[in-house]
């Protein structure tokens, strides 16, 4: 007797890649990243405010270091984590209390809380310096 | 022997609610705080530290205080569901989740002295 079962199979291809997927997962894994480069920055925030607080010098080493190209994109990046992990933060407190779980208000939250963070980023940016 | 069943319905309930709690303190904290910001004048070394030293009617200690604890907690649970996720070697998660203990510590006892110089 032939074996149906290895005639029904497929070739199967899953695309994992992150772009593939629907917006609340991107919110998902983003807020997951932007949660460990936090973590990660912590020790830098630390840095940043014992040298602004620590003394009238320390303060204009700090304006000045805060100053350099390299450093403000990394502040950037951080300011985005900050945003993004606050924003999507604040979603997943509403999705505990069970508002906005279905598939349309899901998907409209997670593209609100992507634009959001990005646009108050921009904002906070050029706002800076 | 005691044997403790680590599974059921509330096994995990506590990490689960201080992450929603710590979350809710820090959103408040640093609403009040760009608040402050925005509120003050052009920023000096002196207002600066001001600020931290007793901005918002005195109340900024407890804030920095709350926030500090709540980084602490929030950043522990976080990392460690990461950790639980993608480290599967035991020894190896165990590691990685005692060395991130140690850095939090370290990093809130660098926090309040910092802070509490002031």
């Amino acid at each position: 007797m032939p074996d149906l079962t290895a005639k029904k199979k497929r070739p199967r291809w899953y695309n994992l890649s992150p772009l593939n997927l629907p917006l609340p997962g991107l919110v998902s894994i983003f807020h997951r990243v932007s949660g460990a480069l936090l973590f990660l920055g912590l020790v830098w925030f630390l840095f940043l405010l014992d040298m602004s607080v620590s003394s009238e010098a320390g303060f204009a080493h700090f304006r000045t270091y805060v100053g350099h190209p390299l450093v403000k994109l990394a502040l950037l990046a951080l300011l985005w984590a900050y945003l993004h992990h606050f924003c999507a933060g604040i979603r997943y407190l509403f999705l505990d209390i069970d508002k906005g779980v279905d598939l349309v208000a899901s998907r409209r939250s997670s593209y609100a809380v992507l634009a959001v963070s990005l646009a108050l980023t921009a904002l906070l940016g050029v706002k800076l310096w | 022997m005691v044997k403790k069943v680590v599974v059921g319905a509330h096994y995990g309930l506590k990490d689960w609610l201080a992450q929603r709690v710590t979350a809710i303190v820090m959103a408040v904290c640093t609403l009040v705080f760009i608040g402050a910001l925005l509120g003050g004048g052009p920023l000096s070394y002196a207002s600066w530290k001001a600020l931290f030293a007793k901005g918002l009617f005195g109340l900024m200690p407890l804030l920095t205080l709350l926030f500090v604890v709540s980084v602490l907690i929030h950043a522990w649970i976080g990392m460690r569901d990461i950790l639980m996720d993608y480290v599967k070697p035991t020894w190896m998660r165990l590691a990685f989740q005692v060395a991130t203990i140690l850095w939090l510590v370290a990093c809130a006892g660098w926090a309040a002295r910092i802070l509490w110089r002031l």
